[in-house]
């Protein structure tokens, strides 16, 4: 299919995906539903990863630093930029598409193969705004949660490598996380998250939805929902970048 | 009553229904036969509005939905009960939940009188005590049997069935088309069952279409089958032995 068709096609989708639903009330259990099987089962999965990437991050910083003129509370100032700015918005949603896109568009995917959501669609119910609505708004509303959760893992990780490996201390490290804060920047690390929600959940949902074939289609989809959510994650970062911060 | 007219329906250069006509009669039970792969699930797809067939007319009691979008379809929907060849249950759902999903969508009634309502529904396709199972824990008859639950559970005008019992021992596969007859007679609908099993042919062909590659080459009751001298039906109905067996009988 042409590029243009295709874009067509998902803008189609998206629209339905912001028609009113059949039952509100309906609805709103759908979207609990979600965040719990999307949004809460990722939990651990990010702290971990959050925690080992923080105290990484702070061992790389300490490790440039070491030797030159420059106060050892920049090893926490460091770390809280890469962490807050980059790795908990970008890093940890990429890895989320790959978790959660997966999980979307392979679900999604068996429930056209097993004609599911023929069923829906002859029962009167637009299965877009039954079965994708529920998963954008469940990723756009936890995820920035996650990323915040990230964001403290990191820091911690951060903060015990930094102390354990005997870096800096405890006071330098807080000193540095607090140092030339700017509150934008936060806000500038949760409009991208959820944007990259917006993403991973509307890409994983469109390649889920629109499987054709069998078991072996399930699974081509669910590779092309990963692909194609993780590049449009890192295209539209650069220019998020361009636009929020210069 | 459903009349379709000079259907035609393709895929690509694929032409899988060729000129279709046919009247499916309400309160009775109306099959469409053919060999596998002859176009009765992409005709019963067509009925549903899931496939939009490139030329022809499809009438619903005097409404037609040809070329109308799903929105506009959902009306008539609400009318339409389905029982896909696989079943397509909810997986995320157990056997409850799935023949209970319509009625909480659509019904006003209490929970109370729903749930007695999907146990009947359970009750007559034959299944208790199955309530709490998910369909991966269930035997590929019995999901048949809780998709025909949940096709009846909203009381539709429409039923319509693409093989109801493929995969069905003979006694349940009989009991199942006794089933399907019987309430399309209780309650007026106008039933399209899909099927290549001789069985149910000669047990509900109130009215038969039989299709062989896209077009419709015969139609009749179960009373005409054994006498009509139309040579594609004669291959199709007298493949089996059985049938071979009874038909030189009855001559
Ligand atoms: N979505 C589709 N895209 C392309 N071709 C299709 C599609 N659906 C069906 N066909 C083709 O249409 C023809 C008729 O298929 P259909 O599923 O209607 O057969 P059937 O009569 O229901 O067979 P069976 O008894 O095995 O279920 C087949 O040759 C099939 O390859
Ligand atoms: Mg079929």
């Amino acid at each position: 299919m042409g590029l243009i068709a295709s874009l067509g096609k998902f803008l189609i989708f998206i629209a339905d995906v912001f028609r009113k639903p059949e039952r509100r009330s309906v609805m709103y259990k759908l979207v609990i539903k979600e965040i719990y099987e999307l949004g809460f089962k990722s939990l651990l999965f990010v702290v971990f990863v959050s925690l080992f990437v923080g105290a990484v991050v702070t061992l790389q910083t300490a490790a440039n630093m070491q030797g030159s003129w420059m106060p050892s509370y920049l090893i926490g100032y460091a770390t809280r930029d890469a962490i807050l700015l980059e790795f908990s918005p970008t890093i940890i949603s990429l890895l989320l598409a790959g978790k959660i896109g997966s999980n979307i568009a392979s679900s999604l995917g068996t429930m056209r193969v097993t004609e599911q959501i023929d069923a829906l669609e002859v029962m009167g119910i637009n299965p877009v705004t039954y079965l994708v609505r529920p998963k954008i708004f469940a990723l756009m509303f936890f995820n920035p949660l996650l990323i915040c959760l990230s964001m403290f893992g990191g820091v911690i990780g951060g903060w015990i490598a930094g102390t354990m490996s005997g870096e800096c201390t405890s006071a330098e490290f807080i000193t540095g996380i607090q140092y030339a804060f700017i509150p934008f920047k936060a806000v500038y690390a949760i409009i991208k998250t959820i944007l990259f929600a917006f993403i991973i959940a509307s890409i994983s949902s469109f390649h889920g939805f629109y499987t054709e074939g069998g078991a072996l289609e399930v699974g081509r989809s669910s590779t092309r929902a990963v692909v194609f959510s993780s590049v449009f994650i890192i295209v539209s970062n650069y220019i998020l970048t361009q636009l929020l911060l210069n | 009553m459903i009349e379709i007219k000079n259907i035609i329906k393709s895929f690509g250069s694929k032409e899988v229904l060729k000129d279709v006509s046919f009247t499916f009669e309400k309160g009775k039970t109306n099959l469409v036969i053919g060999q596998s792969g002859s176009g009765k699930t992409v005709l019963l797809k067509c009925l549903l509005g899931l496939h939009e067939p490139e030329s022809g007319f499809i009438v619903f009691d005097g409404m037609g939905i040809v070329g109308k979008s799903n929105k506009n379809l959902k009306g008539l929907r609400r009318e339409i009960g389905m029982v896909f060849q696989g079943g397509a249950l909810f997986d995320s759902m157990n056997v409850e939940q799935n023949v209970l999903f319509p009625l909480q969508m659509f019904s006003k009634m209490s929970k109370e009188e729903m749930l007695q309502r999907v146990n009947f529904c359970l009750k007559r396709v034959n299944l208790e005590n199955v309530n709490h199972l998910f369909p991966s824990e269930i035997s590929g008859g019995m999901k048949k049997r809780v998709a025909i639950a949940r096709a009846i559970v909203l009381n539709p005008k429409y039923l319509f069935c693409d093989e109801p019992n493929s995969g069905l021992d003979p006694y349940t596969a009989i009991l199942i088309d006794n089933l399907l007859q019987e309430i399309t007679h209780e309650y007026g609908m106008t039933t399209v069952i899909n099927t290549h099993d001789m069985n149910s042919v000669m047990e509900i062909g109130e009215k038969i279409l039989f299709i062989k590659e896209g077009k419709n080459v015969w139609e009749g009751t179960k009373s005409d089958i054994i006498t009509s001298d139309n040579q594609h039906l004669q291959d199709f109905v007298f493949s089996s032995e059985l049938f071979k067996t009874i038909k030189k009988i009855k001559s």
